[in-house]
């Protein structure tokens, strides 16, 4: 294996067994909200028991490793090809490892060939900036919270959604109300206000790069964030939609432009298994440390 | 905390009620997408495996062979059950199933047949793929693999104090419908 090589393994087994420290704070306090007794804290205490033996046995947090999403700052003249290979054999190697399960299926014939590689995955996003440092970042999101995600198209008559603020807001709520606890909750919510059908999800994504405890720049958007959180958790859905008082442990939202013909609100839904890490990387392709 | 341990005892599973917490030890089977599909076909489930008054585990495991060429459970969570919802209900018939575990519940048709033929579903915690892992005492043996691949085939578990709870029971209630009319309700109160 490259240095490169060793570098993506040691990120792909760290970010499948460990929580990020800001998840894992908003884990405990929600743990510490629910009622004594009842069977929402019961699945609370299993999920922090787990999170513990995930990190200490070095093995996958949830046994679906998910979609393997890399996201690169990179210099300018960086070799993008290279990263490409190093990254696929990367992934070859931390499946033979048990960090990821054999979890990427040929669409049309159906055969799993247990490496993980294929069309699409991973799939790795590119970012060049003028600087002199790599930053790779990693999101393994699996498929029980991708399978609840959802893409609205307003105004929404069903709904009542308009072409606004408030109408945002009605979808995003929806998509909570629908997810129940289907997608593995406490969840986070990514949303992203505008683009097309493909960026909408893309930068939708994007936004469980962001720390749980950061405050959004935009304040009408820091302002939405915090009603959908607080409003989701007075819903009684509760963790793994038992009841009870955590639903949410995040909502983070973000927006891009869009046609004047298209309004789409795209909300992705990331469970508590939040796996998401990042590394800077030195000239050396070793890692010189966390970014979470 | 109910005891249950397979196989298991009709009565005993037409006794549970939505909320309980329950602990099972014995017997689990795993199967997921690609065996319910198969077995809805008229597929025959392979010699060695045998449902009648089991547990079904919808699961699809990371297993890793040891130096000594056993099999080793290292990550072993429920997967979503509403994806089964189409042939659940006659396999809970046509094989005598007990009990289902899953995640995020399922749907009318399978509530149903639990009531029918004295099944119930049991919640276990999503993503906990550790903790259960743990309560894996041994795999007994795997079915279908070359067909389905690891993820997708029939893995016999020895489990230990595997907990779950009773979120659709033997009387037709379900966890999932209740709380979802009461969260619909509070949000529509909150537009």
């Amino acid at each position: 294996m490259t240095g490169l090589e060793h570098s993506l393994v040691e990120l792909i087994r760290r970010t499948s067994a460990e929580i990020p420290d800001d998840v894992q704070a908003a884990i405990l306090a929600s743990l510490e909200r629910e009622k004594k007794g009842t069977i929402a804290e019961s699945a609370m205490k299993i999920i922090e028991r787990n999170i513990q033996l995930a990190k200490q046995k070095s093995q996958p947090i949830c046994q679906d490793t998910g979609s393997i999403i890399f996201y690169l700052d990179c210099p300018v003249g960086f070799d993008q090809i290279a990263f490409e290979e190093a990254a696929k054999n990367a992934v070859r190697v931390a499946t033979k490892k048990g960090f990821l399960r054999q979890n990427s299926v040929d669409s049309l014939t159906g055969v799993n060939d247990g490496t993980n590689v294929g069309t699409g995955s991973p799939t790795i996003h590119f970012h060049q900036y003028r600087g002199p440092e790599t930053n790779v970042r990693l999101i393994l999101k699996g498929g029980g919270c991708e399978n609840v995600g959802a893409q609205y198209s307003l105004p929404s008559e069903k709904l009542k959604a308009n072409r606004d603020l408030n109408g945002c807001r009605k979808v995003i709520l929806d998509a909570v109300l629908q997810a129940q606890g289907k997608g593995c909750g406490p969840g986070i919510l990514g949303v992203c206000i505008g683009g097309d059908r493909a960026t909408g999800y893309e930068f939708s994504k994007q936004q469980f790069l962001r720390r749980l405890e950061d405050r959004n720049a935009v304040p009408e958007l820091d302002k939405l964030e915090e009603d959908v959180l607080n409003t989701a958790n007075e819903l009684g859905i509760g963790p793994m939609g038992f009841g009870g008082k955590t639903t949410l442990l995040g909502v983070k939202i973000c927006t891009a432009n869009r046609l004047p013909a298209s309004f789409f609100v795209s909300v992705s839904y990331m469970c508590w298994a939040y796996r998401r890490q990042g590394v800077k990387l030195n000239s050396n392709n070793e890692i010189d440390g966390w970014l979470y | 905390m109910v005891k249950l341990k397979t196989p298991c005892d009709e009565a005993l599973i037409r006794s549970l009620k939505v909320g309980d917490p329950v602990e099972i030890s014995g017997t689990l089977f795993t199967g997921r997408d690609a065996v319910h599909k198969y077995l809805h076909e008229g597929g025959k489930l392979p010699s060695g495996v045998n449902l009648r008054n089991g547990i079904l585990y919808h699961c699809g495991p990371v297993v890793m062979k040891d130096e000594s060429g056993n099999w080793k459970v290292t990550a072993a969570g429920p997967t979503t059950s509403i994806r089964e919802e189409p042939y659940q209900g006659q396999i809970i018939k046509d094989f005598g199933l007990r009990g289902v575990i899953g995640k995020g519940g399922m749907g009318d048709r399978t509530l149903a047949a639990c009531k029918e033929f004295g099944c119930v579903y049991l919640h276990a915690v999503g993503g906990a793929a550790q903790v259960l892992a743990e309560c894996i005492k041994s795999v007994r043996n795997v079915y279908l693999m070359e067909n389905f691949g690891a993820p997708e085939a029939i893995w016999e578990f020895e489990v230990e104090g595997f907990p779950c709870v009773v979120t659709m029971d033997a009387n037709g209630n379900s966890l999932h419908k209740e709380v979802f009319a009461a969260s619909q309700q509070a949000l529509a109160a909150r537009l």
